[in-house]
Parts: structure tokens; C-alpha cells; sequence
């Protein structure tokens, strides 16, 4: 039914295709572009740490009728641009925990909370609090996740090739150093529940490398024991395969947040949730981005450099020579294609000489290159041939 | 078709389809029943959600160490690993000024069993008895309150704890036992537990008899009692709370001290040496039920290296003094836990300290002592309802995204995958709802607590979760679209796509774990929601996805790739009749 249905099966055949590795310059200078403005972002704004980190300042009134909401939307603007934590005490009082501010802010701001909700200062106690995330946590979370980082490449090493496990890696540095850019940009503060979104992120975007990379391993296997794609070609062709399943997969894990983010954040005023949500979604988008446009390129990159590859290469330009060669005589002698086309992996042709394109001499249209003169000319294109190559 | 039935092989419970399906929704029901039997129908959920209490501790400033910073942060990370050990239960430690210590609990915790573990100091000292007496004076005449089946009837002081040799366990037990007034427990018994080989004692003499001991005061040259403490010592009466308070009030690790402690329901107060090991030479802790002697509950102690020599050396001298300054007293925070008889050098570098716990007893004393003494001695100045830091409507707020975000996901699968989203989305539900009732139920078992980040973590796990599924049903749509029939499709699909689950959750579980084992406070109890999606989510996508796909396969409306179905060849480009695939194809590299 749907249009994406119908490109599914024809990404399956490799009817449409896109050359994400023939074209991955272009990809790669849009990263590194998004991933500079990341770091400048993280430079000159800085992340600024929530009170669980760096400690600030409580005040604890006696007795207040006001509610933690009305009380949020009144000191909103009292807090010198730090966050605010506000809790109803059982008797009554309200504690206002603010992140980050020395003892002299602290004592402006209680003034301001005092004029803002009506009592008095002499009413509000104020406290410079400790974090409660002490070091400790963070050293040991950042410990943690080297032991998992060194850990998770070594398997990629093993279950996969250290190409991927590399290719991995950047992908997922690529991911977390967007989403920290967009906290400093966005001047949202680093609280434990933000940390934990930079490590779902994290799961995230290791995840979804690994299934993509599990249908290169699958369409890359025997690579060698033919000379009709270059390796660049088959990632490719993998790429869009899996395209369907990446796109699907993306929508239905970016739907939940995405609502979180406009639905809950933007109308109905869901303030926290809208730094979770927001993160989230910069982050599981660029996780799902690394995984096509970055990982898979860069393994690409990697293997051409091997030897066997290069032979490969060699082997498939000239197949594809000769093989050109053949079709004109042939079209010279007005066979009729669909008899060669049984014969010989024509339908493959097509999305081989695209994707080559990218390798060999990349072009701006990988996917026009079907209709390229010379190694086309064949009719029957779409014929459902139900082969492969 | 030779595929379908290489298909079928590899994968275990294709055959049986029902069964895994039957064994998954038993689970399924099972849990539900049990949030309705446990009562606990809703997570517990953190404080930022849910609110809580706060207890506000301060330092007392002439007791243990000076109120510094560095021993203020000190307490502040052991009583965090106190209240979330496991990482779960979202309570929050800081401190506040310079001398109090603020804990947030979370809402359905037991506050005065939090109250106790945040406030207990912990401090663990092994001292030497210098002399013991029966810890209530006035209850001489009477016989001992338990009363059972004890040989000699006298009131039992029970200071017949055997410290064994270092390998036997188990007979340690049959002599002491006997000569105790309790029939259940071995009052004091302090076990190298390294080696627990049951062999028979060399050369224990009888265990001490109750009468001795309860009767003797003290003596030797290097063990005399001050007459002060002598004084004090004759007139403490244990059974008396406001007494025995006043005597851990001040008491200092390197002075004699006078203590009391109650093995058995009776009584028995001491006079105490200095402090020989301290329990910072504790390097491990763990509550364990006895089975082999019939100690009930005990806690498990293991010293580090230096603790292990010192222990080695200050039990072989103990095991040549005289009664009762053969015993071991175990003080913790002015209390004697146990009081041992050694016998003879212990070499192990574990104790046990036993004295008729009960399980959480246990369990509570070996989680303080595993993660040490405070360094400073607290008391509780305030204790109030705190309401969640997130405000109830931006709560309400984000429920009703989440409840958007899920529609929109359901009728996103549906147009696309229209029959076969039905699949995926009852896998969906049967994935939710396992996540909500273990979660039910772990708030009790192990005080698992949802708090903010979690809920964003499940919603991501949503993506993570039909990512599974989908990675299926696009296997099965390249199968049909390779020429194959549905349930051949679905045989040849399934191998493969199990492949990529498998690899691709085994990241995330490996994420889990490390980070779990690693890491402390709330990225564990994140590092336990992800561990627990990851896994569920392979449960359902074997137990539930597959057998339901492999029985819906069958179906007429499937099968014959009904225009609903989600299957229907010509929306997935195969034009019917399906053309024959030459089998060499079917290992071919494609991609789903």
C-alpha cells in the first residue's frame, strides 16, 4: 500500500537506490560541519551543572499556601537563570532548591523569593546545599563506560572486524558529541536524568550500528568469490536494503519522544520533560543519522584499503569492461536483451554501476546513473527476474 | 522447500509454536496474579515523581571524628551505598550547611528502617572481654527465660560460642550447642568460614561453662579493670535502654569500656579492652542463613590483608588467656553483637558474627558493615513528607504525550505494516506489560523505583523494542519478495533476523551489566532498566513474536497475502504467481 511499502521492495531489488557511500563526502563534511558547531556550542556556552552536581542553595519557608506549580511559575524569573527544584514540605513549607549559586546570590535570590511569594524573609531559611551526585558517581559512571566502550569494541572486533568496531566507535562519538553540544547550546542543565539520556542515547546508537552492521557482515560474505561488486558497492546496496527497517525503526522510536517534546513540552507545559525529550530526540536522530551516513561510509573506506579489496576492485572494473563490451555487440546484433539478461546479473547492473559510480569516480547522481549510456541499453529493467545477479 | 525446512531446524520452538506462546502468557498471567496478591499495583515510583520523605541528620560534634568537609562527603557516599546499594531505589543524599546531612527517600520505603540504616554509625570494634556478668543483676535467681531444654539450668549467659579451628565448621556447633540454654542457635560463634570442611575438632576443650564464666569477674596482669569501670560495671543493668545508651555515649575506640549485649534474649554485660581490630579492616559483608549449625541468620565477615594478620595473631594470643579473656567481644557502635570463646588461632581472614538475627536483621547489619563506618556519629533532627519535585501536572503532562506518542506509533505500524501491526503491537503489549508488573514487583523485592529518567529510558525502549519485530517482518517481506510462500518466508526469515537481535541486543546487555557492576546511585538503577528491557525483549520477541507469527502464517488471511494482511505480494512488488527461485538463491546476500 503506502509509497514507503512500494520503495521497499524496490530498495529490495535495487530498483531505487541511494548511493550513501559513493556520496559520503558530502555526509562526512555535514558532520564534521554539525559536530564543529557542537564543540564551539560546548565551548562558549559551557554545560551548566545541576545541583545534583555542583550543590547551590535551599530555602526552606515554614508555611506557605501556595502550590509547587504557582510557586514555580512566580520565582521563575528569581533564580539568576538556574534551575529551581521546588517540593511541599508535610507542614506546609515549600523547600526551593536552587543549583549552583554561592552565598551571595543565595541571599538575593531569597530576597526575591521572599517579595515573590509574600513572606517575609526572616521566614525562609536559606542553606548552601552539597551535591548529591557526588564525584564519586560521575568517576565511577565515566569508568563504567570505558570498561563498556573497550569491551563493546572488542566484541564488535570479534563478532564483526575491527574496521566496524572502529567505524562504531566514531559513530557513537559523533552522537554523544552532538547531543552535549545541544545541552550547552540550548543552556538546559546537566542533571543525573540528563546523563542517563546521554547514555540511552549511547545504547541507542551502538545498537542501531550493530544491526546495520549485521546486514553488511550478511551481504558482504563471499565478497571475494566474485568480481561484480566492489565492497563499496555491496555496503551500499546493504544500506538500502536495510534502508526500510532504519527508516520504520527510527519513526517508531523517534514518535514517543517527539511527542514528548512538542506535545508534552510545547502545549501542555511539561517544563523537565521537555530537556529529557529534547535530548532524546537530537540524540536517537543522530543515532540513527551515524549509522547510515557515517559508520557504514567509513567501514567502506577502510576495507578498500585492504589488499583483497583492492584486487576485488580491479577484478569488478574489468568485468564490467568487457561486460560493456559484450552488450554493444550484442545490441549491434539486435538480440533480444531479455535472453542475455537471464544469463548474465543485468538487473544487478544497474544498482552495481550506480554504486560503482560513487567508488570509482564519484558522482553527483549515484542513483542516475542507471540511465548512464554504455553499460545500459538493455530494455527490460523492470522485469520481474526475481534474481538477483 | 529445502529452505523452509533448513528454516525450520535451526530454530527450536518453530516446531512447537503453541508451547513457547502458552509459556510466555503462564508468565504473563503469573506476574499479573502476583501484583494482585503483593498489592502492589503500581511501581514504586522516585521521588521526583512521586515525592517521599526527608530526613535531615546532624553531625554530633564531640563524638567519632572532627565535622570537616572531607568527613562530611565521606558519610554522605556511605550512606547513599546504605539507602541505594543496588542503585534502585532512587533515594538522594546531600549534605546541607556544614553539619547536616539531608536523605530523600522515596515514597513507600520504610522510613524507620531507612531512619536506622542512615543513622546507624557502624562503627565495628573487636575488643577482648575483660570480665562478663550476667547482664541484669537482679535476675540471678531466676533460670534462664527461654527456658528450654538447657542440661544445667543455670541462667545461661551463653558465652559458649566456639571460635573453631580454622577448618571445621560444622562440629563447632554440637558442643556449644549443647551447653547453651537456647536450643536454636549457637550464641556466639565466630567461624573462619574459609574452609568449611567438616572436620572434627582436634583439640577444643569443652566449650566454656556458663557457670564459670558468668560467675568469674576478671583476672590476669594485663587485663585488669579500672575501679571506676569495675563501679559501673557493677551497677549497669542491661536491661534498662536509658543505662545502656548512656554507656555508648563518648566511648572511645582505644579505652577500656564497659558494654552490653544480648545473645539469646538474655542479657550479658562486659567489660571491654581496647579496641584490637578496627572494622575499617573490614573488606566484605554478607547476611547468610546457617544451615549447618543451626545459627539461624548470620553475617558473614571478610578482612582485608592487614585485618586478616591482625585477626590471625590477636586470636592466637586471646586462645591462651584465661576465661573470660579468651572471648571476643564484636562491639559495634557500643554494642556487643556476639562475644566468642577462641580456642585457638584463626588464620581464615573471615568471621561470622551470629547471635539469633532475624533475616533482616541480618541483612541490614552486613549492608552497614560492608559499606563501613561513618565517620561521624549523626542524629535525626528532622524527619518530613517531601511532594515530587516534578510538579503533578507536568507529570500529567507527559503521560498524555506518552499516551499521544504511543497512538501515533500504533497507527504508524499500522499503515504500514496494516495485518502484520497487530502482531506488533500485541507483542508490543505483552513486552509493556511484563516491563510493568516486574517492575511491580521489584519495588518490593529489591525497592526498585521509576523515576523520570527511567520512564524516558522505557520510552526508548519502545523504539529499541519494535525495532525487533521489525527487523522480522522485513526478513519475512524479503523472503516473500524472493518467491517464497509465507510460512516458508517466515522459516527462512526468522534464522536471520534472530542473528541480528541477538547481536544487536547483546550490546545493549553488555552496556547493562558493565555499567551495573561498575557504576553506582541512579546509572545503576538506569544500567538495571536497560538490562531488564533487553532482556524482555528477547523473551517476547522468542517466546511471543515468533510463535504468534509462525501460527498466524497458517492463517488463510496471511498466508494468501490478503490485501490487509500487510503481506500482500503486490504491494511488496512480487507479482503472483510467484516465480520459482532457483535455490541457490536463498543464501544469497540481501538484506532486510
Amino acid at each position: 500500500m503506502s509509497k514507503l511499502g512500494t520503495l521497499g521492495h524496490r530498495l529490495h531489488r535495487g530498483e531505487v537506490s541511494y548511493d550513501f557511500v559513493g556520496k559520503r563526502k558530502l555526509w562526512y563534511g555535514v558532520s564534521i560541519l554539525i559536530t564543529v558547531a557542537a564543540i564551539v556550542g560546548l565551548a562558549v556556552n559551557g554545560l551548566k551543572l545541576g545541583i545534583e552536581f555542583s550543590g547551590g542553595a535551599v530555602f526552606t519557608t515554614h508555611t506557605s499556601s501556595v502550590s509547587v506549580s504557582e510557586a514555580q511559575d512566580r520565582i521563575a524569573g528569581d533564580t539568576a537563570g538556574h534551575h529551581a527544584t521546588i517540593q511541599k514540605l508535610g507542614n506546609g513549607g515549600l523547600r526551593i532548591q536552587v543549583s549552583d549559586i554561592d552565598t551571595t546570590t543565595s541571599k538575593q535570590v531569597q530576597q526575591k523569593i521572599s517579595e515573590d511569594l509574600k513572606i517575609p524573609t526572616s521566614k525562609i531559611d536559606a542553606e548552601i546545599v552539597g551535591p548529591s551526585w557526588g564525584k564519586e558517581i560521575s568517576k565511577k559512571a565515566l569508568q563504567g563506560l570505558i570498561i563498556f566502550l573497550v569491551l563493546v569494541v572488542i566484541y564488535l572486533a570479534i563478532a564483526f572486524e575491527w574496521r566496524m568496531a572502529a567505524a562504531a566507535l566514531v559513530a557513537l562519538l559523533h552522537d554523544i558529541t552532538i547531543t552535549t553540544g545541544v545541552y550547552a547550546i540550548v543552556g538546559f542543565e546537566v542533571t543525573p536524568g540528563t546523563v542517563i539520556g546521554l547514555l540511552t542515547i549511547l545504547g541507542y546508537s551502538l545498537y542501531d550500528t550493530v544491526v546495520v552492521f549485521d546486514g553488511l557482515k550478511e551481504a558482504t560474505r563471499g565478497i571475494t568469490k566474485q568480481n561484480q561488486k566492489t565492497y563499496s558497492e555491496l555496503a551500499n546496496r546493504s544500506l538500502n536494503g536495510t534502508l526500510v527497517r532504519s527508516i520504520n525503526t527510527t519513526v517508531v522510536a523517534l514518535l514517543p519522544v517527539a511527542a514528548l517534546l512538542f506535545i508534552g513540552g510545547g502545549l501542555l507545559g511539561a517544563g523537565v520533560l521537555n530537556d529529557i525529550a529534547l535530548a532524546l530526540f537530537v540524540g536517537l536522530t543522530a543515532g540513527a543519522y551515524s549509522s547510515i551516513f557515517i559508520a557504514t561510509p567509513i567501514v567502506a573506506d577502510l576495507k578498500e584499503r585492504e589488499p583483497q579489496m583492492r584486487a576485488l576492485h580491479k577484478r569488478v572494473l574489468a568485468k564490467r569492461a568487457s561486460d560493456a563490451q559484450k552488450a554493444k555487440e550484442a545490441e549491434a546484433r539486435g538480440e533480444d536483451p531479455d535472453a542475455a539478461a537471464d544469463a548474465d546479473p543485468q538487473d544487478d547492473d544497474e544498482a552495481t554501476a550506480s554504486a560503482a559510480a560513487g567508488v570509482i569516480a564519484p558522482r553527483a547522481q549515484g542513483g542516475a546513473s542507471r540511465t548512464q549510456p554504455g553499460s545500459r541499453g538493455r530494455g527490460g529493467r523492470n522485469r520481474p527476474s526475481g534474481k538477483r545477479r | 522447500m529445502a529452505a523452509a525446512k533448513k528454516g525450520r531446524r535451526s530454530s527450536g520452538s518453530q516446531g512447537y509454536p503453541g508451547r513457547a506462546l502458552a509459556v510466555i502468557l503462564i508468565a504473563l498471567v503469573a506476574l499479573t496474579g502476583g501484583i494482585f496478591l503483593s498489592g502492589d499495583r503500581t511501581p514504586r515510583l522516585g521521588i521526583d515523581l512521586a515525592g517521599g520523605v526527608s530526613i535531615t541528620l546532624q553531625a554530633k560534634p564531640n563524638q567519632g571524628g572532627a565535622v570537616t568537609k572531607a568527613n562530611m562527603n565521606t558519610a554522605v557516599s556511605i550512606i547513599s551505598n546504605r539507602v541505594n546499594g543496588l542503585g534502585v531505589s532512587e533515594a538522594e543524599v546531600q549534605t546541607e550547611g556544614s553539619k547536616n546531612i539531608i536523605v530523600n527517600i522515596p515514597k513507600g520505603t520504610n522510613a524507620d528502617q531507612a531512619e536506622k540504616q542512615v543513622g546507624t554509625t557502624a562503627q565495628l570494634f573487636f575488643r577482648q572481654v575483660l570480665a562478663a556478668d550476667m547482664g541484669v543483676p537482679a535476675a540471678t535467681p531466676k533460670p534462664t527465660p527461654s527456658g528450654s531444654a538447657t542440661p544445667s539450668g543455670t541462667p545461661s549467659t551463653t558465652p559458649s560460642g566456639t571460635a573453631t579451628p580454622k577448618s571445621s565448621a560444622t562440629p563447632s556447633g554440637t558442643p556449644s550447642a549443647s551447653s547453651t540454654a537456647q536450643g536454636r542457635a549457637v550464641t556466639g560463634a565466630l567461624t573462619s568460614g574459609v574452609n568449611k570442611a567438616p572436620t572434627p575438632l582436634p583439640t577444643t576443650p569443652p566449650a566454656a561453662d556458663p557457670g564459670t564464666s558468668a560467675g568469674s569477674s576478671t583476672s590476669s596482669s594485663d587485663v585488669s579493670v579500672p575501679a571506676d569501670l569495675q563501679a559501673k560495671f557493677a551497677a549497669l543493668d542491661c536491661s534498662n535502654d536509658a543505662a545502656r545508651h548512656a554507656i555508648t555515649e563518648g566511648a572511645k575506640p582505644t579505652q577500656k569500656v564497659i558494654a552490653c549485649g544480648k545473645e539469646g534474649g538474655v542479657w550479658e554485660k562486659f567489660v571491654l579492652g581496647p579496641s584490637l581490630i578496627d572494622g575499617k579492616r573490614i573488606s566484605g559483608a554478607s547476611a547468610a542463613f546457617d544451615t549447618q549449625q543451626g545459627n539461624g541468620w548470620v553475617v558473614n565477615l571478610n578482612f582485608d590483608s592487614k585485618g586478616a594478620s591482625q585477626f590471625t595473631k590477636v586470636t592466637g594470643d586471646l586462645s591462651s588467656a584465661a576465661d573470660p579473656n579468651n572471648r571476643f567481644a564484636i562491639d559495634l557502635d557500643g554494642n556487643v553483637q556476639s562475644a566468642p570463646v577462641v580456642h585457638q588461632a584463626l588464620t581464615g581472614g573471615s568471621a561470622q558474627i551470629s547471635g539469633s538475627f532475624k533475616q533482616g536483621d541480618a541483612e541490614d547489619l552486613a549492608n552497614v558493615l560492608k559499606y563501613g563506618s561513618l565517620p561521624l556519629a549523626f542524629d535525626t533532627i528532622d524527619r518530613t513528607t517531601v511532594s515530587a519535585a516534578l510538579g503533578g501536572e507536568q507529570l500529567h503532562g507527559g503521560l498524555i504525550a506518552g499516551a499521544v506518542g504511543l497512538a501515533l506509533v500504533v497507527l504508524y505500524m499500522f499503515a504500514y505494516y496494516r495485518g502484520l501491526s497487530l502482531v506488533a503491537i500485541a507483542s508490543l503489549l505483552v513486552s509493556a506489560g511484563l516491563t510493568y508488573t516486574i517492575m511491580c514487583l521489584l519495588g518490593r523485592a529489591i525497592g526498585f523505583a521509576l523515576n523520570l529518567p527511567a520512564v524516558a529510558g522505557a520510552i526508548v525502549a519502545i523504539g529499541i523494542t519494535a525495532d525487533s519485530f521489525i527487523v522480522f517482518f522485513e526478513r519475512i517481506r524479503d523472503g516473500l519478495r524472493e518467491g517464497r510462500s509465507l510460512q516458508p518466508a517466515v522459516a527462512v526469515g526468522w534464522p536471520r533476523a534472530r542473528r541480528t537481535i541477538l547481536v544487536s541486543d547483546f550490546v545493549s546487555f553488555l552496556a547493562a551489566a558493565v555499567l551495573y557492576v561498575v557504576t553506582v546511585g541512579k546509572v545503576r538503577g538506569f544500567a538495571f532498566t536497560l538490562g531488564l528491557t533487553t532482556l524482555l525483549d528477547v523473551a517476547v520477541v522468542f517466546l511471543f513474536t515468533m510463535p504468534l507469527m509462525t501460527i498466524l502464517a497458517r492463517r488463510k488471511f496471511f498466508a494468501q497475502g490478503h490485501k490487509w494482511s500487510g503481506l500482500d505480494p503486490k504491494s511488496l512488488g512480487v507479482k503472483a504467481p510467484l516465480r520459482r527461485v532457483r535455490r541457490t538463491h536463498s543464501s544469497e546476500t540481501k538484506e532486510a
